[in-house]
């Protein structure tokens, strides 16, 4: 092996990307393509009482007008493996009722975009509209507990308080945040026949295909679905949204394919949201720091058209050693589009509050925070007292601190200056779990002496095309030039979906099993032909390096993987691995590839798998205009083995400049009276930009998990965005001595 | 978007004439505030009239001191200009706080003048709203309102004026070219805009055939301090909450003269001539900056989410004083 593995190389599609030859979906050219755009709906509830088509249907141009009343039916998906439809309550074009702002109410669909743009500005609706529920505030008494596990406790909460020497009893908001990745929705859809193809930015390939097959009536194996790159998704491309399905009506109607994109305003209604939460949490501790009690209760959204919680107070109940926990959220519902996942979906969001809490009991108890934090320091789960399959959270806190010179600080709040700013630091941990799921994947080795590796997973833009290019490459011993990696296809072996930052856990494995599985294979046709100079030797003798197999002993001896394959006269070498991580059913048949098999073999369940980390942060604010400016970010972060330092960096720092966003500026506003999105674009909703940037220092313990997986690393797409919000905020508080418990900290709530 | 032609006009008078001859006709400078409207369909000419190669962007000083500054002077041009930058550092430094550097190498002078309110419900064409269909309503006053103005307003409308260059032109007295069929006029910056009143869609003395052709500066003494000081959500990129342009003339420790003026508060960039009387002849210290932002926001009114705006922008307009006068 060369070791690949853990070097800062280059993203492999990074020239591609560049130079604009990397296509994403809404960018493949198909003769004869329509397109389509969305007409929305205007209020939050009701109904169409009339659609008035005649003066889009006289443009010159205009293909078809597309609404319930002609589309074609959809059904429930009964295909296996579908992946979640976003709104199970509510699909496309089947009937009159409108149950939020923004829901597709028709397509138009024309020989240009400009004239399906204007047609759908022309198309005339008229509702019956009704009083829609649009706060949390106003719905409370219809609050309800989901079904699920989101509810937990331990020992006694009340016992636990009424113990308490110390007590925090906050509430803490975070508003609507959308997830408006650079790159929109997009679907092109195009029907040979009964067959379909489907290019559309997912962030679930595999499931998707699935599930608009199953909701046209179609089996799987009668629509392909091409992702090969994305533009980002931050979850608002894990369930399937309404244009997806969308352009296969469409391109069924007019015969001809269809490409729906969706516009930056209708990123804001469309494809999901992070619910709003009002947190309530309660801290007992006693005058050591000990926590006595943690309680932790989320009020989130929903909608009337489905199920989604944003489980704020999920790592509250294993975050921090505590004999008595009670951790429970309610929903209310609204009328406004069901909430998915959004980057770090509960933790986000969580550790913003519980964190906050935190630091305000570590004020209370005049301790230093991180001594509070190590004061309750879980060694094991104490949810259940499974051990951590590797936590090295101490030593986080410990270099974060020094990086940011925390023993620089003084504890009081308003006591630090630079000039006319107030100086504030603070910190935070930071968690999110360590997923691995199923994945399949196949590599091929060819005479020419390149190889090919599989898997129907995507690269989100997080790098997974260049981490598993390492990962074939190490595995097979050869250069990362002669290594290609295939994804985004449904053509290829079922990959994981990019969601609970699962994807490099659960793929990577998979594709060096398969690697190896192949470079096993040669090594045995080499080791049994004749014509070999490695002829008769054994496998455990032989080594690779840049695509030469050779004995360990004796470089000389040896010959190249082009050279074995070419003898055998065979178009190529193929390995396989399927791996379903803790199938340890002794009733199954064993997997047959022996690397897989050797990982399948741990016991997962014995331990709880979790990232962690410390975030910091440093703060001047200028009290007088309420203004912040973040100056420094600190990230220590315990993922496991960095598979790529500069493609891991790259997805820390992406998640503290969103919580910087978080802690900032974000947040999207509704209109008070009718639920309507008010904030529809980049210039109202604010997201951090360049000059917001402050300096960065990232570090990884890149201590490798023995458990989660051969390759030791666990995910990292959303442990960055958590923690960072509260170590903003816990700053701004020791800058000022104010304590802002509602998101975005803007000048005016510092004044 | 409406489908359009485009007319390009080589000279004043043909522009003007092709205004004249189609009361749906529009100018287009950059571009850039005015190509998005019409993709919201907030604006929906049938004809733009595209003045880019009129002979407007010219910066000449005058010979009794000041500056003459074409239409289409670009915002990044007028803000590197040398001159600019030495006789007016407010004026650069308004611009360069404004929008982008890409948004700024496109936006004029002119079309900067003529730029409409950032009010989203403006720019969302299912709301009513009175500024685009007159006695439709205004869902701002009882909608999302942190960005509207307290200063100005009229239970019609409650728009902000979006500029920052023209917070500084009001504080440097400029005075604003136009021609049109019957000739060039000038009208000073401060009549220039029109308060909402019940005709919140009327915005400016400009009559709809008219072309703006320049701005005039008056020269300033040389011992005159300026400064303009901008609050906002992120450090760039952004709209004001608040921002303060001030000009004062200090000596012997005594404030002769002071130029104020606001923005992100007003429904038109806020010349306070209040805030101004208090100031002269008054001690150059805390107590007069203070005076002097307590009458400039006597009369603001305030709106569900914007109320602390009268708070931030006296501290703005304090911050810019003692910036300025350098007391504090
Ligand atoms: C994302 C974003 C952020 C921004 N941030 C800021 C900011 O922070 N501060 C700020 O001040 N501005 C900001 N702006 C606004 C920007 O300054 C304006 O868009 C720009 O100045 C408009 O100039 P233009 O030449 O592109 O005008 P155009 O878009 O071409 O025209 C605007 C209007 O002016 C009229 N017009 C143009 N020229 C003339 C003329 N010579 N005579 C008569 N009428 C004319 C047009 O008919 C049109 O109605 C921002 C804009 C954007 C898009
Ligand atoms: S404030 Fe003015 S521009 Fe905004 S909605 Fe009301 S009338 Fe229209």
């Amino acid at each position: 092996m060369n070791e690949l593995i853990g070097k800062p190389v280059d993203r492999v599609d990074a020239r591609l990307k560049v130079t604009g030859a990397a296509k994403y979906a809404a960018e493949f050219e198909l003769k004869n393509l329509a397109y389509g755009v969305t007409v929305q709906s205007t209020i939050s509830k009701g109904r169409i009482k009339n659609i008035d088509s005649t003066n889009t249907e006289a443009l010159t141009g205009v293909l078809a007008v597309i609404t319930y009343k002609n589309a074609m039916k959809l059904q429930v998906s009964t295909v296996p493996g579908s992946g979640r439809w976003a709104e199970k309550d509510l699909l496309p074009l089947q009937n009159d009722k409108v149950f939020y702002d923004g829901q597709h109410i028709a397509i138009v669909v024309a020989e240009t975009l400009e004239t399906a743009q204007h047609g759908a500005a022309l198309l005339k609706v008229d509702y019956d509209e009704e009083h829609p529920v649009v706060e949390i505030e106003q719905a409370m008494a219809e609050a309800y507990k989901p079904k699920g596990g989101s509810q937990y406790s331990r020992g006694d909460i009340n016992q636990g308080l009424q113990n308490a020497e110390v007590k925090i009893d906050e509430t803490y908001s975070t508003p609507v945040y959308h997830h408006n990745p650079i790159e929109p929705q997009a679907t092109i859809a195009e029907w040979t026949d009964d067959q379909l193809t489907i290019y559309d930015g997912t962030q679930a390939v595999y499931g998707s295909r699935n599930l608009i097959a199953g909701m046209l009536g179609l089996g799987a194996d009668k629509v392909r679905l091409i992702c090969l790159y994305l533009g980002g998704g931050f979850g608002c491309k894990g369930f399937t949204w309404a244009h997806s399905v969308l352009a296969p009506i469409a391109a069924k109607q007019v015969g001809r394919p269809v490409k729906i994109v969706l516009d930056r305003m209708q990123m804001f209604t469309s494809n999901g949201r992070r619910s709003r939460t009002i947190q309530k949490i309660e801290l007992g501790a006693s005058l050591d720091g000990k926590l006595t009690a943690i309680r932790h209760a989320t009020n989130a959204e929903t909608s009337f058209v489905d199920e989604f919680l944003e489980q704020a107070g999920r790592s509250s109940s294993f975050l921090y050693e505590s004999p008595n926990v009670d951790v429970s959220h309610t929903l209310v519902k609204l009328n406004k589009i069901t909430p998915c996942p959004t980057r770090a979906p509960g933790e986000a969001s969580g550790t913003y509050a519980f964190e906050v809490a935190m630091d305000e009991l570590a004020h209370k108890l005049k301790m230093d925070p991180i001594q509070l934090r190590l004061a309750n320091y879980a060694e094991t789960n104490p949810q259940n007292g499974h051990p951590w399959s590797s936590k090295y959270l101490k030593e986080c806190y410990q270099r974060g601190s020094e990086i940011m010179g925390w023993s620089a600080r003084n504890p009081t709040p308003g006591s630090m200056k630079e000039g006319k700013y107030l100086v504030g630091y603070g910190m935070a941990t930071a968690v999110y779990a360590g997923n691995r799921g199923s994945a399949s994947a196949k590599v091929r080795v060819y005479p020419d002496g390149h190889a090919v590796a599989g898997c129907c997973t995507q690269d989100i833009g997080t790098g997974t095309y260049t981490i598993l290019t390492q990962t074939a490459a190490d595995a097979l011993g050869m250069s990362m030039d002669n290594v290609i990696v295939k994804l985004g296809d449904t053509i290829l072996p079922r990959g994981p979906n990019s969601s609970g930052s699962q994807t490099a856990a659960t793929a990577g494995p998979a594709v060096r099993a398969a690697a190896l599985d192949v470079r096993s294979k040669i090594i045995q046709k080499a080791i049994a032909d004749k014509k070999s100079p490695l002829f008769g030797q054994t496998e455990e003798t032989i080594v690779v390096e840049d695509g030469r197999l050779f004995l360990k002993s004796d470089k000389s001896k040896g010959e190249t993987y082009g050279q074995i394959i070419s003898r055998l006269k065979v178009d190529m070498m193929e390995g396989e691995a399927n791996i379903t991580p803790s199938n340890r059913d002794p009733n199954k048949e064993p997997n047959p590839n022996r690397f897989a098999r050797e990982d399948e073999e741990v016991d997962r369940k014995k331990y709880s798998f979790q990232s962690f980390g410390a975030q910091f942060a440093k703060v001047l604010v200028d009290p007088q205009l309420g203004s912040v400016r973040v100056s420094k970010c600190v990230g220590v972060m315990d993922i496991g083995t960095v598979l790529n330092p500069k493609t891991a960096e790259n997805q820390i720092m992406g998640g503290m400049i969103w919580g910087i966003g978080m802690a900032l500026m974000e947040g999207t506003m509704y209109d008070p009276n009718n639920g309507r999105v008010v904030t529809r674009d980049l210039a109202d909703y604010r997201v951090p930009v360049n000059a917001d940037m402050p300096e960065f220092h990232i570090e990884f313990l890149n201590k490798p998990d023995p458990y989660i997986s051969p390759m030791g690393a666990r995910g990292i797409g959303e442990i960055g965005i958590t923690g960072i919000t509260a170590a903003i905020a816990n700053a701004i508080y020791h800058a000022t001595g104010k304590r802002v418990r509602e998101l975005p900290i803007t000048p005016d709530k510092l004044l | 978007m409406q489908p359009f032609s485009v007319t390009e006009v080589k000279d004043n008078i043909s522009g003007i004439n092709a205004l004249s001859g189609n009361s749906k006709a529009k100018i287009i400078g950059g571009g850039t505030n005015l190509v998005d409207l019409m993709k919201m369909y907030v604006e929906t000419p049938q004809e733009l009239i595209d003045i880019n190669h009129l002979k407007l962007t010219t910066i000449e000083v005058h010979l009794n001191g000041g500056m003459r500054i074409g239409a289409l002077v670009r915002n990044s041009d007028l803000a590197y200009a040398e001159l600019v930058r030495k006789q007016y550092p407010v004026l650069s430094q308004a611009l360069l706080s404004g929008a982008s550097a890409q948004i700024r190498n496109m936006a004029t002078v002119g079309g900067n003048l003529m730029q409409r309110t950032r009010c989203p419900y403006f720019f969302n064409t299912s709301f009513p709203c009175n500024k685009r269909i007159p006695g439709s309503g205004c869902p701002a006053i009882n909608g999302f309102n942190r960005s509207h103005a307290v200063l100005g307003t009229s239970d019609k409308c409650i728009a902000t004026h979006p500029s920052d260059m023209c917070v500084a032109l009001t504080a440097l007295d400029a005075t604003i070219l136009v021609q049109g069929p019957a000739g060039e006029r000038k009208i000073p910056i401060t009549d220039f805009y029109l308060l909402p009143g019940d005709t919140p869609d009327i915005e400016t003395r400009l009559q709809k055939d008219e072309l703006i052709t320049g701005i005039d500066l008056p020269g300033i003494s040389s011992g005159l301090s300026s400064h303009y000081l901008k609050v906002r959500d992120r450090a760039s990129f952004e709209f004001a909450i608040t921002s303060a342009a001030v000009l004062l003339d200090i000596s012997g420790g005594i404030i002769r003269s002071a130029r104020i003026a606001l923005g992100g508060v007003g429904t038109k960039p806020w010349r306070s001539y209040e805030a101004e009387e208090i100031l002269k002849g008054a001690p150059n210290n805390a107590q007069s900056y203070q005076a002097a932002a307590d009458e400039a926001l006597k009369n603001a009114k305030p709106q569900k989410y914007n109320a602390f705006k009268i708070e931030l922008a006296k501290r703005t307009l304090i911050r810019a004083l003692e910036t300025t006068g350098g007391k504090s």
